[in-house]
């Protein structure tokens, strides 16, 4: 069939308003977060109800039309990033809370549902959903499940997946796929929700999710400790685990990082410190007493020169205020700033730095490095002119030089922000050839045309 | 017309600010415009890879981009919450004109803005002339707010409620003014402004007992013409130099400490866009930036420099304020007219999302009316939803809009610059 045809069968299908073909328009959604190279689709559409969703997938299915499911667009790895001549499925008009279940504890959702928009609902209503990924004012829970997103309270909260009770989803052939259920407890059948959790868009459109609430914590301390070194602060990290303490945030910033912060904010953070930890302890108030007061201890014998205890609401808003600001205040020093999320086990925090100042020295490189060092999930972050070709030659250097250390230290390609485009390279590397070749044998079963969110994760068949 | 290849040229001029973009997306949580829509193209991300790509000669279309640009109520709230600190409203104002230059600008605001506010006395006589000549077109809806409709099927007006063109201007009532520092040993020029002049005399006449009552000497020339933002949002740069200009000359010589305004987008376009976007002779881009220094909102100007303090006066009734982009974004300023509204002794409650756009725009009203009443309707809601008597606000602009909110929704209640209250209550 014709281009115009295709277009025509998709105005009639879900109204010539939700169809958008115009040059700028299609521009408009050839990027997304990820410091790639855009691709122009061919079409954009923006279905608004379920059906019209389901619509989409069969068209582009039966069409032979290649199909990149976009939520907000945040995307740190490129999995948003149409295919050339394809079609972005938007679902930011799928907006809708369809429940909100206090007795049960769940809520059911559309994918386009915005994350911090979802979590204050949630919230309004006594109940508390976790995950808090960085983008969480715009990204939509869609995407944070395709992606299995993370964020700050990821240490003793969990991630996404951890809240993901049920999926319904579009296979290719428009047919709406059931899985998971509103109970705690449920083992009908294959685990699909959980193959659908970090899927990227790769194997099936979601059309709705069911989302696990939980209580919040009654009480919560937060502090900020001071250290001589990223080793005494990576060791503390090690050390407050290891002491059976899990508090809700563990985060961690070097000294580069806090002065970009303190020149950015001024609230007067010690610039003269090699390493901050960031922490906070929840849950009932007698333990979070008792807490506080042993992570204290335990950041003391490690050698921290400092503790600040927030003593009220508005001194806990500015120790994580300063956290929040350290992606802001780095990306306002140079044009081009690559976020990498390269995860360790916790014990490699230390070595995983160590690598990290020795790439930056031997590349001439300015690295940044803040993140969730109670989960290992460290945020490098590379401060550099895309333009300047020479030094984006010893940039992508640069990226492959931390996966390799990563791995090396028995860590992960990706903590939260997804493979994508970005990292389906070394994908083989951390995993096996048999691995890739099973996801590709199951891939060319569930979606045998290849349309969904192509080349993605496991690339394209070799 | 220029061929595209030189038009890629130009906005490769804006390649240093553009790559300060890094695509987070973070805009689609503050954008009004998006918040409707929920196109990537109405998002300032969007507008920004668009405007990149076309620099980079990526894509083909220019009329398609300056489309997309003109679907910009020029806010700044995305600027003001951008992470990476990109300075939008500065490629915004610098594409559109590129844009202008490219395309020409449209019969319709040549004879605006170079026919008319570029001759200020020529702008007062049509002006007043529409001010008798209104009533056969126009019929009253709500008398509180002042506000009038249609009587025929007219294009421009739609079915908008507006605020009639006032029946004696300021520049009538009072032509000019040069009066000595009195008791506080200040003397102010007022920079009066189209829409206080022409629409809400009122304010300016408030403003003017205000500084009476504390012995602020006023400095206020016949013959001010219009600021130039209506001309500079539409690219036409050469109007907005002679706007400029002619302002400067009124201003330079005066002997005065602060430059006033109760116009919140004249303020910012005053201290911000005068020194930085004129392109004209350096003389007057000097003047202009000693001008920009003395520049003040007048809520500022009384509660910041003449500190003033409760008056003992009772407003009377329960009052909420919207912030103008214009003063919460460009200037930072919120706290000084809340002030005000509690020093006038009213009973202020904040209404929620006070620091959201009206949707008005200037001519982003105009020319995207649907847009701006979704944006517009919601600022009324919230109005309505802090259940007082009266709406507040510090730019005449935002007036216009929430009038036409809540008159369409009949509200009942009035809408008044912060000043009023405040000289009400002396």
């Amino acid at each position: 069939m014709s281009k115009d045809a295709i277009i025509k069968e998709f105005e009639a299908a879900i109204g010539a308003e939700n169809v958008m073909t115009d040059e700028t328009d299609r521009h408009a959604y050839s990027y997304d977060a990820a410091v790639l190279d855009s691709v122009v689709p061919a079409l954009v559409v923006r279905p608004t109800t379920s059906e019209a969703l389901g619509k989409c997938v069969k068209l582009c299915n039966d069409n032979g039309v290649p199909l990149t499911v976009r939520g907000a667009g945040t995307n740190l790895s490129g999995g948003t990033i149409p295919h050339p001549g394809g079609c972005v499925v938007l679902t930011n008009g799928l907006n809708r809370i369809l429940e909100i279940n206090e007795e049960d504890m769940y809520a059911v959702v559309e994918p386009g549902v915005v994350t911090a928009k979802f979590a204050a609902e949630v919230a309004s209503r006594g109940l508390f959903y976790p995950p808090d990924p960085g983008s969480q004012t715009v990204s939509t829970l869609g995407g944070n499940v395709a992606e299995n997103a993370g964020g700050l309270r990821g240490l003793k909260y969990g991630v996404t997946k951890d809240y993901v009770m049920g999926v319904d989803f579009w296979d290719v052939n428009g047919e709406l796929v059931k899985s998971g259920s509103r109970t705690v407890k449920c083992v009908t059948g294959y685990n699909l929700a959980g193959l659908m959790v970090a899927s990227e868009g790769t194997l099936g459109v979601f059309d709705k999710i069911i989302l696990k609430l939980i209580p919040p914590a009654q009480a919560a301390k937060s502090m900020m400790a001071i250290f001589p070194s990223m080793k005494a602060a990576s060791e503390t990290v090690a050390a407050i685990i290891a002491n059976k303490i899990v508090p809700a945030t563990l985060e961690m910033m070097d000294n580069f990082t806090i002065n970009t912060v303190e020149n950015f904010r001024g609230a007067g953070l010690p610039t003269d410190a090699a390493a901050l930890l960031l922490i906070e302890v929840d849950g009932h108030p007698a333990q979070v007493e008792d807490e506080a007061v042993l992570v204290e201890k335990i950041c003391k014998e490690n050698g921290a020169t400092e503790i600040k205890v927030a003593k009220d609401a508005a001194e806990r808003d500015a120790v994580w205020q300063a956290r929040r600001d350290a992606l802001p205040a780095l990306a306002k020093l140079k044009p081009t700033c690559v976020l990498e999320d390269a995860t360790v086990p916790r014990s490699k925090i230390p070595a995983m730095i160590a690598a990290l100042e020795e790439i930056s020295k031997k590349l001439d490189l300015t690295i940044g490095t803040f993140g969730h060092a109670g989960d290992g999930n460290l945020h490098p972050t590379i401060l550099t002119d895309k333009r300047d070709k020479a030094e984006w030659e010893r940039v992508e250097k640069g990226i492959d030089m931390i996966f390799d250390r990563a791995l090396a230290l028995g860590g992960t390609l990706s903590g939260e922000h997804g493979i994508g485009l970005a990292k389906s390279k070394y994908m083989e590397i951390e995993t096996s050839r048999a691995t890739l070749e099973y996801a590709h044998r199951m891939k060319s079963v569930l979606d045998p045309k290849g349309i969904l969110n192509p080349g993605k994760i496991i690339g394209f068949k070799k | 017309m220029a061929d595209i290849n030189r038009l890629a040229q130009m906005f490769m001029e804006l390649d240093d600010l553009l790559v300060g973009c890094m695509r987070c997306g973070m805009c689609q949580a503050v954008c009004p415009v998006f918040a409707q829509s929920g196109r990537e193209g109405d998002v300032t991300r969007g507008k920004l890879a668009l405007l990149d790509k076309l620099a980079h000669e990526m894509l083909e279309d220019p009329q398609g981009v300056k489309e997309k640009l003109d679907r910009c109520l020029l806010c700044g709230t995305c600027q003001a919450n951008c992470p990476s600190g990109v300075s939008v409203m500065d490629i915004f104002l610098k594409a559109r004109a590129i844009m202008t230059g490219y395309f020409g600008l449209s019969p319709v605001k040549q004879a605006i803005f170079r026919g008319m506010l570029k001759n200020p006395k020529l702008f007062n006589t049509l002006v007043g002339m529409g001010s008798k000549f209104q009533g056969l077109f126009t019929k009253k809806v709500d008398d509180m707010l002042g506000s009038s409709c249609a009587r025929f099927n007219a294009p421009v007006i739609g079915d908008r409620h507006f605020n009639s063109l006032a029946k004696k201007p300021l520049h009538k009532i009072v032509p000019e003014m040069d009066t000595p520092a009195g008791k506080s040993g200040i003397r102010v020029a007022l920079y009066v402004g189209c829409v206080v002049d022409k629409i809400f005399p009122q304010v300016g006449e408030a403003i003017l007992k205000v500084l009476k009552h504390h012995g602020v000497g006023v400095y206020m020339p016949a013959g001010q013409a219009c600021c130039g933002i209506p001309a500079l949002s539409s690219g036409d740069t050469s109007t907005f130099d002679s706007l400029v200009n002619m302002n400067v000359k009124l201003f330079k010589d005066a002997e005065f400490d602060y430059l006033v305004t109760g116009c919140a987008s004249c303020t910012s376009t005053i201290k911000e866009l005068w020194p930085h976007m004129y392109q004209g002779d350096s003389v007057t881009r000097y003047e202009a930036a000693k001008l920009q220094k003395k520049t003040m909102d007048i809520s500022q100007f009384l509660v910041d420099i003449l500190q003033v303090q409760p008056t003992g006066g009772n407003c009377g009734r329960s009052v909420t304020y919207h912030d103008p982009c214009h003063l919460k974004n460009s200037l930072g300023i919120t706290a000084q007219p809340r002030e005000l509204i509690r020093t006038a002794g009213c009973d202020y409650k904040e209404m929620a999302e006070a620091g959201t756009c009206c949707g008005c725009g200037g001519s982003f009203n105009i020319a995207h009316y649907d847009i701006s009443k979704q944006i517009g309707s919601r600022k009324a809601d919230n109005i309505l939803a802090a259940k007082v008597q009266t709406a507040a606000t510090s730019c005449p602009a935002c007036m216009l809009q929430i009038t036409d909110m809540l008159s369409q929704k009949g509200a009942g209640m009035d809408v008044k610059h912060v000043i009023e209250l405040y000289a009400d209550s002396l």
